[in-house]
């Protein structure tokens, strides 16, 4: 799976970016330049998806009948829900924008945000090609860099959901 | 009385089973994207399993390239599949042999 270089950062990072509150609630410790970003990617990803079969979303719509028996079923399935599962990645995406302005979240909306920035994570690591035994290293690009950065947020928004648990 | 030899039923030695009926297995498969900790967290998140065994479930995943999740029929077995492409997971179904 995907952990490397995920810890390594938190040196530059030392604050807790969720944390969960005395009410059931998270309160979210982002920066500006943090909330900027978010807040751009969230529309740059949801207009991605007008064209959901591009190969770089395939991680987004993975095949649920993946034997060539069942090519039938698949090819059902995907008619039947492939636009349940486009509106559901839309809908995480535009929360983006939301959250980007939020102090305070509540736990299913710190749900929706993690599901969102996996989301984030599988298209870019599909666009970089990722693999298993990537060492972390120094981003060589905006996109790894970006890559490394929502890893360090997912990885902070499980922490705090997973307290609960 | 008579007692009469009880009849003899005839149960077919093969129950047939449309394609159907066969029940179906929700496999996850590792990639080199999600995290442990997530994966570990959606599964105890959408089946309710504790955090020792969906820590197990995310291992076979990690260390032996997939583990099955849950069984059902088609229609619970598509559902599952759906709600873990939600969650950005790599899930298949099969059928259960």
């Amino acid at each position: 799976m995907g952990d490397h270089g995920a810890r390594q950062l938190s040196p530059f990072l030392p604050r807790r970016v969720v944390r969960r509150d005395r009410h059931g609630g998270y309160l979210l410790n982002l920066g500006d330049d943090d909330r900027a970003v978010l807040r751009q990617l969230g529309p740059q990803f949801s207009s991605l998806l007008d064209e959901p079969d591009q190969p770089v979303l395939r991680r987004l719509f993975p095949p649920a009948y993946a034997e060539p028996a069942h090519a039938d079923k698949q090819e059902e399935y995907r008619r039947l829900m492939q636009e349940d599962l486009v509106a559901r990645h839309r809908e995480e995406f535009d929360l983006l924008v939301k959250v980007a302005d939020a102090e305070h979240l509540s736990e299913e909306e710190l749900l929706a945000w993690s599901r969102a920035l996996n989301s984030l994570r599988l298209v870019l690591g599909t666009f970089l090609d990722v693999q298993e035994d990537d060492e972390r290293r120094t981003p060589a690009s905006t996109e790894e860099a970006l890559y490394q950065w929502l890893t360090y947020l997912l990885g902070e928004a499980i922490d705090a959901l997973a307290v609960g648990t | 009385m008579t007692t009469t030899a009880p009849t003899e039923i005839k149960e077919p030695e093969v129950i047939e089973t449309t394609d159907l009926d066969r029940p179906w297995k929700v496999l996850v498969w590792n990639d080199p994207i999600n995290l442990m900790s997530y994966v570990s967290f959606v599964f105890q998140k959408l089946f309710g399993y504790s955090g020792e065994k969906a820590h197990q479930l995310m291992l076979d995943v990690h260390y032996k390239g997939k583990a099955v999740v849950s069984h059902g029929p088609r229609e619970k077995a598509e559902l599952d599949v759906f709600r873990l492409h939600e969650h950005g997971l790599w899930a298949t179904m099969e059928h259960d042999s």
